[in-house]
């Protein structure tokens, strides 16, 4: 039995102690928000966040995420004004790696809050989106960065 | 003209979504299927409908075309709220079921591809929701007992002159009962406020908060998940397989032998996982244990330099090549391509003994319902499929084999339990369906006044629809019209020209992939045309100027985004513009590309300045992101991406070494749009081609150096850098 806090909710799980933390989210506790890309690490539509920082869940085996912080996507605000910079830039297209986009988008804006535009390329490096967003996936991150300067809600 | 009807009314659609009343607007058309194609007539009026307005106001959109982030959830239910006179913040979208009357207008069965669900409803969407506002004005008239000349539809409601108005709810009930218009009178464009204006996607909430439900989403009582062990070779079989140890792994339930492979099936994709890798499986290879991407290229050289199926013919090209001042010819090449959309292939199947029920993002729902039949040993009014929304598409979820939903049924079938089969990203990159690999030997010929006087272009690659059940209709004399589209109807003026075909078969299963034979055929006519415009001392951008003078849509993007761009002005230090321009789909498009090359030959694209003339706009911002998503999908593919064989074997496997392109190397994109009245063209795939040659072209002028073959990597550039 693993014991998994997340989205600040306890979840107990009989699960293969290995198993990675994003199969358990969407095998077992039907958190499907979070998406499978690549199973290596290499894409990041997985990233959730583990006591604030951004992590490809695929890479994190269930027992290793026991006793941690865990927040999904469906554990950000809608208010958030990552989620609302996405939606007022139109950013996704077909949406499935978007997600994990906005996982790393959050976590990157409370360690840079004023980020350039290399800044955002190194800090989202790490994501792909076969639709090409990467355009609007900048503008979308610049646009929250004002809203929470402007006090925007985090 | 189809037939619209009012499905309410016939009071044929008793379910639960229409509990509490509204108005249903149906529409039936002839089927419009080839006369060889055997596909059972429709009865004349199944009820479909594509609008229901409820009594809260609410008006869903039924939209028969998939979503795969092109944006049809969007721009087709603006083409029905604007005659409608919808309250746009009122509109909800469900996707369609499998039935004729949803099928594709020009191609006869359900389907999104090709670019083409805005042309296929632009019509047909509008009139729907004209019919459906006429109904609702003589709703409104009847029950005020006024004139319906002194009521208009406005943003929702019905108002009589006198102020007194009614929504569409208050007004759903009562026009369900009233028969459709014979005579639909739709809009002036000059009303038009939805229509042409950038409309926010309806779709992007749910895919920002996580509640979007693709393939990969569905989770139905009692299902199990299946990873299949395929074929390591394409085309062999499975001699014997020890599955003591999968079957030793906690969760898994079975492991089964189907046509596509050794599924293991389990409570999850992890144990199905950990049991497919833990399988001992023994393959008879089979006959293409040998191929290797050398020995194609080798065979596809040498076929290059023979005659093949002529295409097209004009002049005497070989006699104006050989009378020609100058003459130059060249030799390109384009690997095979993974679609690798981000949501990899999966299907879900709940399959019982007279019927079967399948969740699936699919661009094919009347070819894949119609497999799924055949293999359950069903008919095909037995399998119903629910369109999921897809995580991308690109071509590889319009598969006429149906391959990713008939082995689901197939594993349902021997796990007696609804399954979801799921492909990891391995089996993605590896299992095949690829964009073809291509070679072209091209020259041409130029007069004294470097005038293109000849253009001869022999090209080789495997048909993509040799084979399917498309070759009936789409292979004419040996030529399989994707292979040669974009070369054959090269818009140049140049008086003698010959484009020959080889179609060489080959093992590696291919597939259209976003912009199909476009992709590879405008790097090398949009490349070539550059040498040539360099070997005739002009400058490439009036070389090709003035070669379209027959041909002013060409013209018109070309001329546009060499203004956008500063053609011809002075650009930062080692770096320079390259420029293309195609047409594909129905639509036109230039691109001018800003490149460096570092001293180790990496390329970088810092700016792509493009212009789109697609004809009438329905949402521009939706086509200004069509075309810096086919700018970043060609570029994945013009810097980075190769699917190359082995020994038989794909020696890609994931995003490490089948790369596409990251934000990092994201060029600045300006897209600009032609005012256009000219019939809708497609917008999700012509983006693509134009890139790669504009890239290539712009590496030209930067540095002298001629990239022939893709991906022009670090490596590749170095090498060419070495041979100016």
């Amino acid at each position: 039995m693993i014991t998994l806090e997340i989205n600040g909710k306890r979840h107990e799980v009989e699960v293969d102690p290995n198993m990675p933390l994003l199969w358990v989210l969407r095998d077992h506790l039907g958190l499907t928000g979070t998406k499978y890309g690549c199973g290596e690490g290499l894409c990041g539509a997985c990233t959730v966040h583990i006591d604030g920082d951004a992590v490809p869940s695929c890479q994190v085996p269930a027992k290793d995420a026991a006793g941690k912080r865990i927040t999904t996507i469906e554990g950000i605000s809608e208010h958030h004004p990552v989620k609302q910079a996405w939606i007022a830039e139109d950013v996704p297209q077909c949406g499935y790696c978007h997600l994990g986009q906005i996982m790393q988008a959050v976590a990157f804006l409370k360690e840079n809050p004023h980020p350039d535009d290399a800044d955002i390329d190194n800090a989202m490096g790490g994501h792909i989106c076969r639709c090409g967003t990467y355009q609007r996936i900048r503008r979308a991150i610049h646009t929250a960065s004002k809203t929470a300067a402007k006090g925007g809600r985090k | 003209m189809s037939d619209i009807i009012n499905i309410s009314r016939r009071g044929l659609l008793k379910t639960g979504a229409l509990l509490g009343g509204g108005l249903i607007l149906g529409i039936s058309l002839p089927l419009r299927v080839p006369p060889s194609e055997a596909v059972p007539p429709a009865p004349p009026l199944e009820p479909n409908a594509f609008i229901r307005i409820g009594t809260d106001n609410t008006v869903t959109i039924i939209v028969n075309h998939s979503e795969m982030g092109q944006g049809v959830y969007t721009s087709l239910p603006m083409l029905v709220a604007e005659e409608l006179e919808a309250d746009w913040t009122k509109i909800r979208v469900e996707p369609a079921p499998v039935d004729p009357a949803y099928n594709h207008t020009a191609f006869g069965m359900q389907m999104t591809g090709g670019s083409t669900s805005v042309w296929s409803e632009y019509n047909r969407l509008r009139n729907v929701g004209a019919a459906a506002r006429e109904m609702l004005i003589a709703a409104a008239a009847a029950a005020w007992n006024v004139d319906r000349a002194s009521c208009r539809a406005e943003n929702g409601k019905v108002i009589h002159r006198s102020g007194t108005s009614l929504t569409y709810g208050q007004l759903a009930d009562k026009a369900a009962a009233l028969p459709v218009p014979k005579d639909i009178k739709l809009k002036d464009p000059s009303k038009y406020t939805i229509i042409g204006k950038p409309m926010r996607r309806l779709d992007t909430p749910g895919k920002v908060n996580g509640k979007a439900v693709f393939g990969m989403d569905v989770y139905i009582p009692d299902m199990l998940t299946a990873v299949i062990a395929r074929p390591p070779v394409f085309g062999a079989k499975v001699v014997s397989i020890k599955a003591d140890r999968a079957r030793a792994v906690p969760g898994v339930k079975e492991v089964v032998q189907v046509p596509a492979g050794v599924a293991v099936i389990a409570t999850g994709f992890w144990p199905a996982k950990k049991g497919r890798d833990a399988l001992e499986i023994v393959w008879d290879k089979g006959p293409n244990a040998q191929l290797s991407t050398a020995g194609m290229r080798e065979q596809y050289a040498n076929l290059a330099k023979t005659a093949g199926v002529v295409t097209r013919k004009e002049g005497d090209p070989d006699q104006a090549l050989a009378k020609a001042a100058t003459h130059i010819s060249a030799e390109y090449e384009v690997p095979y391509l993974a679609h690798a959309p981000m949501e990899p292939l999966n299907c879900v199947v709940d399959l019982r003994t007279d019927r079967c029920e399948i969740w699936a993002g699919t661009q094919f729902q009347t070819i894949d319902r119609d497999a799924a039949a055949r293999v359950a040993g069903l008919k095909p009014e037995q399998v119903k499929l629910h369109t999921t929304l897809l995580g991308g598409g690109f071509g590889r979820r319009a598969n006429p084999q149906s391959d990713f939903v008939v082995e689901a049924v197939q594993v349902a079938k021997a796990a007696g339990r609804p399954v979801k089969v799921i492909w990891t990203r391995e089996d993605d990159i590896k299992g095949g369906y690829y964009r073809p690999m291509w070679f072209d030997r091209i020259s041409a010929g130029l007069d004294a006044d470097g005038n293109p006087v000849a253009w001869r272009h022999t090209i080789v690659g495997q048909s993509i629809l040799a084979g399917t059940p498309f070759e009936k209709v789409l292979v004419k004399d040996g030529v399989d019209e994707s292979s040669v589209e974009g070369a054959k109807d090269i818009p140049y003026a140049i008086p003698n020209i010959l484009v020959d075909l080889h179609s060489p078969k080959i093992g590696v299963p291919v597939l259209w992939w976003r912009s199909v034979g476009h992709s590879h055929t405008a790097f090398v006519v949009e490349s070539f045309l550059d040498e040539v415009a360099h070997a005739a001392r002009k400058d490439p951008y009036a070389f090709r100027r003035k070669l379209l003078d027959r041909h002013p849509r060409h013209r018109g993007v070309l001329e546009l985004a060499a203004q956008k761009a500063g053609w011809g002005k002075p650009l930062p230090h080692g770096r320079a513009h390259g420029i293309a321009v195609h047409e594909s789909f129905g639509s036109f498009i230039a691109q001018v590309a800003e490149a460096s090359v570092s001293p180790e030959g990496t390329v970088r694209v810092h700016k792509v300045v493009c212009a789109v003339d697609c004809g009438k706009v329905v949402n521009p911002d939706i086509i200004a992101a069509q075309m810096e998503s086919g700018i970043v999908f060609g570029l994945s593919a013009a810097l980075h991406g190769a699917i190359t064989l082995k020994n038989g074997k794909v020696e890609q496997s994931n995003f490490n070494d089948y790369e596409v392109l990251r934000i990092n190397e994201m060029p600045e994109v300006e897209v600009h749009i032609v005012q256009s009245n000219e019939k809708p063209g497609g917008i999700g795939e012509p983006g693509v081609p134009p890139i790669a040659p504009a890239v290539a072209n712009a590496v030209f002028a930067a540095t002298g150096a001629r990239i022939r073959q893709l991906p022009m990597t670090a490596e590749r550039v170095r090498e060419a850098l070495k041979n100016i």
